[in-house]
């Protein structure tokens, strides 16, 4: 393992890797197919900084206000030792609300990882809310610690992840993008919690994979709880783990010697980049720093204009080609042939209709 | 999305430049359309910051929230929101007029024209749907009275919010929507949800491509993003100053009056540019002529908008905030038959979305080269005018002998397959049967029968009418259904309680 680590150092360009948190784990979900990303992410580069080295910052910024909002709903839930977060968390998952929970806050402690990890495991069954634990995650051979500002519950004898977000559920209804972000992150930190217990040689299923959400209610302040059910999302993470753990595999399609510093020369970081493949896709845009990048990249193809168009273009990559069979001024290749049928028709048909012809 | 429009794509890329898709524009545009451009505030449930509002690009209104997160601001800037939107209402309901009902036995009336509202994208319509619902259910009187307007308008922005759900409806339009619907750019559907990279696709500055129009657009430092969300770097760098200084200057209503102005430039700085190109995007879609059939689905948008008119007058309630089961079985209903007609009617007004329909071996372009117009069926107790016809196409017939055909040109008449014979040249020809649409005689009328060298589209899409389901009352909701409303659940609270901490 040691050349490994040796080549991802030489890949992030003699950097410190970049931490991984749970937003970062949940979007290696996005986009699968992408060598370019799962090799920076695996070797812990620093995307952000790149993309700005090149000329194509990401635009991941957050507004303060969105912050202050969090951060006061936050508190808000977990007032009064979490007595209203307890509450809110049995009725939704149907049992009694117990008497005599206890609240143990792991965060600011000097040995935070063996004190979660020690608290977490603790035999004994009755309720207990746990703040601030912190869990660890095997990313691309190397351990991420995930500092959620999560509440673990225990309640009738099973683990529950309980994630407060600040986005607002209006008559059972949320954004689903936020929906769909707040799941996959807390996919990560079911996995993580049954890692450790698993570690303990405790049954893993004692965490559920039902995830308690807490948004606020309409308009007001006034939380609500909701579950989600993060199957599905456990099984993509787990997948795309799995793959960036075999990162030798990774590494054979990288060429040798393949570096992307951030402070080297745009032109030379972009030739370089160029060496590992991508695979843009409009949705890149909102997971990916490097996206811009990449988009200005696949000008020219097919795929840039989205998967549908893609498809819908008889899987043809290249915009040129593309017209270029239409035109019929092109020979098409062999497994091609379906394709320029299409579009050719598809041309023909433009055409006459904008020439005006009748219907 | 289909490959004719996926190859107008192909071609903006190539070209630099937006490409039509269709040939007639497909919507409605109000000589007076009201263009309104929200703002919200970042991390809060649709809290109003600021918007724009006006029916004409010169009576541009600004609406300030100095302090957002404060309720009773907020109720005030949906009065005075009210204060516009509520007068650009009545301005529709002056005149009336007569509609012939149940077979001409009976009138009822509608308004001859009816507002409508543009917002610049999706979010936008989002956006007046939660304050819609944020408002309508206010109360005047009890622990926080608003003013009587803001239920109103409340209600007004739900009924707005339920049409522009559905698919033909012109009375709440999202611009980006409706100018994708008749240009394809060069980049992607996420991309399209950005006005002003569309617009640059569209209409790009003297000297730029259309690619480097929206790659510009992008930049919100030089573009400020068509809201409602707000660009955090504005956020934190601009606003949040700003509202700082206004909350501090609260004992001092000079220096108050100071820092609104300040605050109030700097949203009039965000909202403008997306204002101008709202108007620029409006005088685009202007320059299409409107289809055959967009009048008559403004004519569904006015009934339905007389018809929420006199449920208000008549002092009628607030939309509830979720659907019975036989209302949502309804609104079902009409939206799936309204998706059917405004995508057959959409290939009827214009040649451009028939070519996709024939494409995707829907409809056939060809030309008549044989027609027997007198031919009577007489195999039946009564003779009946059968006039057939030979049409020669070089488009593949997928459709099977006995399918029922129409033509955009004949809307009323049948055309049944008889016979379809390919040919060697690649050439098809098929016989077909003529019912309908040629009077009441043995006779057919001049025209009323396609002639010989006349080119017809033939398509299996139909625009007749489509039968509604039949629903029960809402008390008699079956028990699979929940029962009858109102006897196990508690009875509906009109005013949900909610905290204001």
């Amino acid at each position: 393992m040691g050349g490994v680590e040796e080549r991802l150092a030489q890949i992030r360009g003699g950097e410190p890797p970049r931490r991984h948190n749970a937003r970062t784990i949940a979007a290696l979900t996005g986009n699968p197919g992408c060598t370019r990303r799962a090799v920076l992410d695996s070797a812990g580069a620093d995307k952000p900084a790149l993309a700005e080295q090149l000329g194509f910052p990401a635009r991941f910024g957050q507004s303060r206000f969105a912050i202050t909002r969090g951060n006061a709903f936050e508190a808000q839930v977990k007032a009064d030792g979490g007595a209203e977060l307890l509450r809110l968390v049995a009725e939704r998952l149907g049992v009694p609300v117990p008497e005599g929970a206890t609240w143990t806050d792991l965060g600011a402690d000097d040995d935070r990882p063996e004190r979660s990890r020690a608290a977490l495991t603790a035999s004994g069954d009755g309720p207990a809310l746990f703040d601030h634990p912190l869990l660890g995650l095997d990313v691309a051979g190397s351990r991420v610690h995930l500092e959620p500002d999560l509440v673990a519950a225990r309640l009738a004898g099973r683990f529950h992840v309980v994630e407060i977000k600040s986005f607002p559920v209006i008559d059972g209804q949320a954004d689903p993008g936020k929906v769909a972000a707040a799941a996959i992150q807390s996919a990560v930190y079911v996995l993580a919690l049954r890692e450790l217990f698993a570690a303990e040689g405790r049954d893993p299923e004692l965490v559920s994979h039902e995830v308690v959400l807490v948004c606020p209610r309409d308009f007001a302040n006034r939380p609500v709880a909701s579950l989600l059910d993060v199957r599905r999302q456990l099984l993509v993470l787990r997948r795309q783990l799995a793959r960036m753990a075999r990162v030798e595999e990774l590494l054979a399609v990288v060429p040798a010697g393949f570096t992307v510093d951030p402070e080297a020369d745009p032109a030379v970081l972009a030739a370089a980049l160029h060496q590992v493949p991508a695979r843009y896709a409009p949705d890149c845009l909102a997971a990916c720093e490097l996206a811009y990048f990449c988009r200005h990249e696949a000008r020219g193809q097919t795929g840039a204009l989205g998967r549908p168009v893609r498809e819908a273009l008889g899987g043809v990559e290249d915009v040129a080609d593309v017209l270029a069979l239409a035109e019929g001024v092109a020979a098409p290749e062999p497994e091609q042939a379906e394709a320029a049928a299409l579009l050719r028709a598809a041309a023909r048909l433009r055409a006459d209709a904008l020439a005006g012809h009748p219907a | 999305m289909s490959t004719l429009r996926a190859l107008a794509r192909a071609q903006a890329v190539a070209t630099g430049r937006a490409q039509p898709v269709a040939t007639v524009r497909h919507l409605h545009l109000s000589d007076r359309p009201l263009v309104l451009v929200p703002l919200a505030l970042a991390g809060e449930a649709n809290a109003p910051l600021a918007a724009m509002v006006g029916a004409a690009p010169d009576e541009a209104r600004l609406l300030v929230v100095p302090q957002p997160r404060n309720r009773d601001q907020r109720f005030a800037f949906a009065a005075e929101l009210a204060g516009i939107v509520l007068p650009y209402l009545d301005e529709f309901r002056d005149l009336t007029e007569a509609v012939p009902v149940d077979r001409g036995r009976d009138v009822r009336h509608r308004y001859v024209d009816a507002p409508q509202l543009l917002v610049p994208n999706p979010a936008g319509i989002t956006f007046l749907r939660l304050f819609g619902r944020s408002t309508r259910f206010r109360r005047t009187d009890g622990d926080y009275p608003v003013h009587p307007s803001v239920p109103l308008l409340g209600r007004w922005l739900t009924f707005f919010a339920e049409r522009a759900e559905q698919p033909g409806s012109s009375a709440l339009l999202a611009l980006t929507d409706a100018l994708t619907l008749h240009w394809a750019t060069g980049q992607s559907v996420v991309e399209d949800l950005h006005l002003p990279a569309v617009l640059g696709w569209l209409d790009p500055p003297a000297g730029l491509t259309g690619a480097e129009a929206a790659a510009r657009a992008e930049d919100p430092a030089h573009c400020p993003p068509a809201g409602p969300a707000t660009d955090p770097d504005f956020d934190n760098r601009r606003l949040a100053p700003a509202i700082e200084a206004y909350t501090r200057a609260e004992d001092d209503p000079a220096a108050r009056a100071t820092a609104y102005d300040e605050l109030a430039g700097l949203l009039r700085d965000q909202l403008a540019p997306t204002w101008e190109l709202m108007w620029r995007g409006v005088g685009l879609l202007r320059t299409l002529p409107a289809g055959a059939r967009v009048t008559g689905r403004w004519a569904g948008d006015r009934d339905a908008f007389t018809a929420h008119a006199e449920h208000v007058d008549a002092g009628g309630g607030p939309q509830p905030r979720r659907d019975g089961a036989v209302a949502a079985a309804l609104r079902l209903q009409r939206l799936e038959r309204a998706s059917t007609a405004w995508a057959v009617q959409r290939a009827y007004d214009d040649p451009l979305v028939m070519a996709e329909h024939r494409l995707s071996g829907e409809a056939f372009v060809g030309e008549v080269t044989l027609a027997d117009p007198a031919r009577v069926d007489d195999s039946g107790k009564r003779p009946v005018l059968r006039p057939r016809i030979q049409v020669v196409t070089t488009e593949p017939v997928p459709m099977p002998v006995g399918a029922t055909l129409y033509s955009p040109a004949r809307p009323g008449q049948k055309a049944k397959i008889v016979f379809v014979t390919p040919g060697g040249d690649g050439k098809t020809e098929v016989v077909l049967e003529l019912s309908g649409g040629m009077g009441r005689g043995l006779t057919a009328p001049p025209g009323s029968v396609p002639e010989v060298g006349e080119r017809m589209c033939l398509t299996s899409l139909s625009d007749g009418f489509l039968p509604g389901g039949a629903f029960p009352a809402p008390e008699e909701t079956p028990w699979t259904h929940g029962g009858p409303p109102g006897t196990a659940a508690a009875p509906q609270d009109p005013a949900p309680a909610e905290d204001w901490s």
